[in-house]
């Protein structure tokens, strides 16, 4: 197969799955005729027919809240929410009932759910369009939460998100969906909780995810000119954590460098930093640093969205900051 | 006997395990037997029996923090549910959930909820489901008037009817959110009249009068049964109750509550039974005597038995039974 983008490859892995299972169900704004507003549901209400393709009203606490019906009564269900900015209006579904309902009711049911949504900056959308709001997500226990880098990745995570029986926040960053990768047409799974080592290297391991993996290819790619060696390790799933793959590599490089782009206070680097402490402790060389976004609102202006959101040069900053350090 | 005697009794008895399920829960409670805080449903019984003598084994309901007449009248083993409310390991959580949490999938009830309105987006999603299977099941979403004040309700209408979902939406219109009174807190005179903003027929009946909840249900079932979409019910009552128990209660007075004593529906369909010659003085005294015998065997099983170990706490969080923190598996 020819190289497909990131939005293809969902939506083949999409229709694949609606095909095999007639109780798989979509749900979400705009999904319907118009495709989705990134195009990845695009023909599927005319495959499927608009029992499989719900297209909602702007109402996300019952897409969300729905869709955990559905899930719970017997429906493999894939509920979208275009921007992750707005999934603060179903919170209470997502961390009240969604990650709470199968622990409360003591292991009772499954709930084969699949939240997809889109995060991220870099395209003028100012505030409430372009968080990176995984963080929130990753500290609720009940959860799963699954950000892929590649057009592959992406496919063999869906996959391994529409098969689990457990709610899994599927997250997409906006500027990965034009991007274009392989993606083999014969079925893979790529199971969740497994992390993968992007580009071997010895000097410093950079831990990173969705499309911070590329910019930290770039900066890798920069650094390796200037002679320093990196090894980018991608999580692709946060939770579960591969925590053995960051620690083996760590042990390795005795170097760590967290790069996410949502904001540094409280984010995904600060429970890795802690972990890898509390377990490598006497492996690191240095103290973990971590690139994130500052801690402001993404705003709307390109020179201001450009100093907030972490680049290809902070990265090779954070770098020579671990080296520089014994 | 007639048929109808037969159901009307069956619906007494019903309601009446439910008032000594919570007269006995209230005492336990009193007596620390029972943690946290606990919901009772003294003097609504009629809307929960009333409805869900109308449904089918497989039929869904979403229900409350005021649950456990909806989940009794379903069908609920009251061993589990005592166990539940002990927090058991054998009750129906695992002592996991507790009294706003009950659940049991095989009864088609769906959970009870902590959160006012929780349940509308589910019992949306049960619709969906089965619209998508082809059955002829139909779903049903106990609340209180406080919920119909949260969003979820009113997404939840519109999507049921621009849908045709096969939904009862039952409102149990007690007259206090929490401490605060209907007439305060809502901008309509009856919950019923908000159904018209979503074009789907909305129903105002007296909730203490089971019979005239019951009519109103089997109309409701009919017309989701037959795909002609949800239906708005208000069961109009009046919680005996405060809120939870040890709720001093000063936002009503004690003539306010003494005078819905006389409409208690429990007393209200005793007197009809016995006018029409139904039920007797002796057959009363049985149906209340055997539903003492059962609840207080349940009442024993539940003291009896185990509390949890301790290490359970990570279990059943996800399906595959991981350790949350390490990925080993607690197998």
């Amino acid at each position: 197969m020819p190289e497909v983008s990131f939005v293809e490859s969902l939506r083949m892995t999409l229709r694949e799955e609606m095909q095999k299972d007639p109780l798989v169900m979509l749900i979400g704004e705009d999904i319907g005729r118009y495709g989705g507003i990134f195009g990845v549901t695009k023909g599927l209400l005319e495959e499927f027919g608009p029992y499989r393709v719900r297209n909602t009203p702007i109402s996300e606490s019952a897409i969300i809240g729905s869709a955990l019906g559905a899930a719970m009564t017997g429906i493999r269900t894939i509920a979208e929410i275009m921007y992750i900015d707005f999934t603060t209006c179903a919170m209470d579904q997502i961390v009240n009932q969604v990650a709470k309902i199968r622990y409360m009711s003591g292991g009772k049911m499954k709930i084969p759910l699949v939240i997809r949504t889109q995060c991220g900056g870099g395209r003028g959308n100012a505030a409430q369009h372009s968080q990176s709001l995984e963080a929130l997500f990753f500290h609720i226990p009940g959860l799963k939460v699954v950000m892929p880098s590649t057009p592959y990745d992406a496919r063999g995570l869906l996959k391994a998100s529409i098969h689990d029986d457990n709610p899994v926040i599927f997250i997409e960053h906006k500027l990965l969906y034009a991007t274009k990768g392989y993606v083999p047409e014969e079925e893979y799974i790529i199971p969740l909780g497994q992390a993968e080592i992007k580009k071997k290297g010895r000097e410093v391991t950079i831990i990173t995810f969705s499309y911070m993996v590329w910019k930290t290819l770039r900066a890798a790619q920069q650094l390796e000119k200037e002679g320093v060696d990196v090894e980018v390790v991608d999580l692709r799933t946060l939770y579960p954590l591969d925590l053995e793959t960051i620690l083996q590599s760590v042990r390795k490089t005795n170097r760590a460098l967290i790069v996410h782009e949502g904001c540094r206070r409280n984010g995904i680097g600060a429970e890795i930093a802690c972990r890898i402490q509390e377990e490598a402790f006497d492996y690191l060389d240095a103290p973990v640093e971590r690139v994130a976004a500052m801690d402001v609102p993404i705003p709307y202006s390109e020179p201001l969205e450009k100093a907030v959101i972490p680049d290809e040069e902070d990265i090779i900053q954070g770098v020579k900051r671990v080296l520089s350090r014994n | 006997m007639k048929e109808d005697h037969q159901i009307w009794l069956e619906l007494y008895r019903m309601m009446v395990k439910i008032r000594r399920f919570e007269t006995l829960t209230g005492e336990l409670f009193a007596a620390g037997k029972i943690p946290g805080f606990i919901h009772l449903s003294i003097g609504q019984e009629a809307s929960s029996v009333g409805v869900c003598s109308t449904l089918r084994p497989e039929d869904y309901i979403t229900t409350t923090h005021r649950g456990h007449g909806h989940v009794i009248a379903k069908g609920g083993d009251v061993k589990r549910m005592f166990a539940e409310l002990m927090g058991r390991s054998t009750g129906y959580c695992k002592g996991k959930g507790g009294s706003m949490h009950i659940a049991d999938f095989s009864l088609g009830i769906l959970g009870a909820n902590g959160v006012v309105a929780g349940g509308f987006p589910i019992i949306v999603g049960a619709g969906l489901s089965i619209k998508l299977r082809g059955t002829d099941q139909v779903a049903v979403c106990f609340f209180g008037d406080g919920a119909s004040n949260r969003g979820p309700f009113h997404e939840a209408l519109n999507m049921a009817s621009i849908w045709k979902l096969p939904i009862l939406f039952v409102c149990e219109n007690n007259q206090f959110a929490s401490t605060t009174s209907f007439h305060y807190s809502t901008s309509v005179k009856s919950v019923a009249q908000r159904s018209i903003a979503y074009g789907i027929p909305g129903r105002s009946v007296d909730g203490n009068d089971i019979l005239e909840v019951r009519e109103a249900a089997l109309e409701a079932v009919e017309r989701a049964r037959k795909g002609e979409g949800p239906t708005l019910i208000e069961n109009r009552t009046y919680r005996l109750r405060g809120h939870f128990e040890g709720d001093p209660q000063r936002y009503r007075t004690k003539e306010e509550v003494e005078n819905f004593l006389e409409k208690d529906p429990i007393k209200r369909f005793q007197e009809f039974l016995k006018n029409e010659k139904i039920l007797n003085e002796e057959m009363d005294r049985q149906i209340w005597q055997a539903i003492d015998s059962e609840l207080t065997d349940a009442i024993r099983f539940a003291e009896k038995s185990p509390y949890p170990q301790p290490m359970e706490a990570l279990r059943d969080l996800y399906a595959e039974d991981v350790d949350p923190l390490f990925q080993r598996s607690l197998a």
